[in-house]
């Protein structure tokens, strides 16, 4: 995010700050903004990484026992782990009943083959850093690896609804007249049903028909088609407002076309409204897609999200193992607190006139 | 007034057919044959045959967009696809639960954040003001499922003071054995971000003119903050509420799911799992009518607060 805020548009005649490097001297003065700018970029440094594999690549090993305590808690009991293993003991046939069973003569050789192909059956561990799930794995790797899917659905969604709004925005406020009345009928219909059950109806036609395609890509749809409208309303104020500038008849004078001017002209100075937006729906969506996943709409079972996650904290809770809904809860709020911060500090900086 | 409502009215007829519309498109069109989203869901495929019958799959697309109009406006959806009930006896007997849940929520909700954002605006920038304005942030950045877990474990499963989940047939014992764990969850994560929001409208109205002249002419602090500065900040907390309103018929649903209240949120989650399109469908094209007539409502209330309000 720096890295954009660094390069400013190309500097005018008179070297005049423009609004990206006025924005960005602004932001740095700003020490709470610096601080959740720097905590997000922590954040997405680790998604970056977990994505290519560098951490948590391994978070699908079952390392641990059964919920493994967390380091700290070593001495605790754990009753869960036990009983597994009591189960895993018990396996063997109690009763003699090679004079009956019909299969008995095959057993000697079927064990031989066992024993041919090779198992290799790690010791695991009791405890973990921050204890382990049901299947022993550690609970700080699923976090990242979870941190990793729940951002990534938040700023996919975020960017794809940011561009179908502004487009859609730019389309209504600079051609006005009849694009404009059909857009706004298009934005009348979308906000007139309320926002949770549009999600839930988009939803239900992905989980059903399966057209939306696999993985993540359903959620990611889902938010977007249905989160556009308010960026669309902002971005057709401002090109309402921009459009009968003199700068847009200047270049309409030098035979800019109509593309030309609204996004080589007009959109420059009107995308610090899309950063700031999608800022904010980023953190929305990210929300979003923890309690979509939680009820089994958003990302698929065999991935992990902060959703899926506090999905099995819900029944580990009752048998007194917290580290997993701690460890996705707390990630999770340090990242929406930061975000939102930034959020705040980003409108701060890049549009004063605001509050 | 009367003219102005009717254009209104008259204004919301386009508005409708776009919501029929769009959810033809969505759940006709783009959700497809209903005999492939139900292969596995319903063995008899006579009754499949039904569906897609009455539905005039068959036919051409106008045929079904007037079938689906149809729906609409006679009150008839049909059966669910997955229980056999009525839709319109679905929605009609879910609606209750969920109003017994909400309507205090809102009610609480709304009182409380008002009456604690005139006290913080009032000490603005204080260590009070301050400290109040960090808690809401902290409070807002944990995720409601969290909030969910962790009260109904602790109130519900390990103090015992409420029921962990449950409802019955009757209205008190739901409302006040039932309901207030659920409502106090939801009064205490919507209290937050309402609070943050109404004391902002109060700051706006706070350093305005009128307020400083009512000071002069010696009106007391207290009638200042309730008369006059409450008055002017009533019209931005309408409109908040107005939004909110509709949502109360859809009901938190992650409350319904969690407490096992057989609302009409936990119904649209059951429907939206089993694919029950009639259903979802039926929810929300009158939620968007209803929505729409809650937003002239308020529209029209903003003349009793604020007599400066002219219809145009």
């Amino acid at each position: 995010m720096s890295a954009v805020l660094d390069n400013p548009p190309a500097a005018t005649v008179h070297e005049s700050p423009g609004l990206w490097t006025l924005g960005w001297r602004r932001l740095r003065k700003d020490k709470v903004g610096m601080a959740s700018l720097a905590v997000v970029v922590v954040f997405l440094a680790m998604m970056v990484l977990s994505f290519f594999g560098v951490i948590a690549g391994d978070w699908n090993k079952e390392k641990g026992v059964s919920y493994a305590n967390p380091e700290f808690l070593a001495g605790a009991e754990n009753l869960e782990a036990k009983s597994m293993a009591a189960k895993e003991v018990s396996k063997a046939p109690p009763v003699d009943l090679s004079d009956i069973d019909p299969l008995a003569p095959r057993y000697k050789e079927w064990e031989e083959r066992t024993k041919q192909i090779a198992v290799n059956e790690v010791k695991r561990a009791e405890v973990l850093p921050f204890g382990g799930d049901k299947w022993g794995r550690d609970v700080i790797k699923k976090a990242v690896k979870g941190a990793q899917i729940s951002i990534f659905v938040g700023i996919a969604s975020g960017l794809l609804a940011v561009v179908i709004g502004t487009f859609l925005g730019a389309m209504a406020g600079y051609w006005g007249g009849k694009v404009n009345d059909l857009l706004e009928w298009f934005y009348n219909i979308f906000t007139s049903i309320p926002y949770i059950l549009l999600i839930l109806a988009f939803a239900a036609v992905a989980q059903a028909s399966g057209k939306f395609g696999k993985g993540i890509m359903p959620i990611v749809l889902i938010l977007s088609l249905t989160g556009w409208t308010g960026i669309y309303r902002l971005i057709r104020a401002e090109y309402i407002k921009h459009s009968n500038r003199e700068y847009v008849k200047a270049a309409q004078a030098i035979g800019a076309s109509n593309m030309s001017r609204m996004f080589r002209h007009i959109l420059p100075n009107v995308s610090h409204v899309s950063l700031v937006q999608l800022s904010q729906l980023t953190v929305g969506f990210i929300k979003a897609e923890v309690i979509l996943s939680f009820l089994g709409f958003g990302v698929p079972v065999d991935s992990v999200s902060w959703g899926t996650m506090l999905s099995e904290a819900q029944n580990e809770l009752v048998i007194g193992k917290w580290w997993q809904l701690v460890a996705a809860g707390a990630s999770m709020a340090v990242l929406v607190t930061a975000f939102s911060l930034l959020t705040d500090s980003l409108r701060d900086a890049l549009d004063p006139k605001l509050k | 007034m009367t003219a102005y409502v009717i254009r209104r009215l008259w204004q919301m007829i386009p508005t409708i057919f776009g919501v029929i519309l769009l959810i033809f498109i969505l759940f006709n069109w783009v959700g497809g044959d209903p005999a492939q989203v139900l292969a596995g869901k319903i063995s008899n495929k006579e009754q499949i045959e039904s569906i897609r019958h009455n539905l005039g799959v068959d036919r051409p697309y106008y045929v079904q967009l007037g079938i689906f109009v149809k729906q609409v406006f006679t009150f008839d959806f049909g059966r669910s696809w997955s229980t056999n009930e009525e839709v319109s006896h679905i929605i009609l007997t879910r609606i209750g639960p969920t109003l017994t849940i909400m309507v205090p929520v809102l009610i609480i909700t709304s009182s409380l954040a008002v009456m604690f954002a005139i006290m913080v605006a009032y000490v603005r920038g204080t260590m009070k003001d301050r400290g109040v304005m960090i808690v809401c942030t902290v409070v807002m950045s944990v995720s409601f499922l969290v909030y969910i877990i962790v009260f109904q474990w602790l109130f519900g499963f390990v103090l015992g003071w409420f029921p962990v989940q449950g409802w019955s047939e009757s209205f008190w014992k739901n409302l006040l054995t039932y309901s207030p764990l659920p409502i106090m969850l939801a009064v205490f994560v919507g209290l937050a971000p309402e609070l943050r929001l109404y004391r902002s409208f109060f700051l706006d109205e706070i350093h305005q003119d009128y307020v400083r002249t009512a000071r002069a002419k010696g009106v007391s602090e207290r009638k200042v903050m309730l008369k006059h500065v409450m008055r002017n900040a009533l019209i931005p907390i309408l409109t908040n509420v107005g939004i909110a309103l509709p949502g109360i018929f859809v009901g938190s649903f992650l409350l319904e799911v969690f407490f096992s209240i057989p609302g009409l949120g936990r119904e649209i989650i059951t429907a939206v799992n089993r694919s029950d399109f009639p259903v979802i469908k039926a929810v929300t094209v009158y939620l968007a009518i209803v929505t729409m007539l809650i937003n002239l409502g308020v529209d029209v209330m903003y003349k009793v607060v604020d007599p400066r309000v002219s219809f145009k």
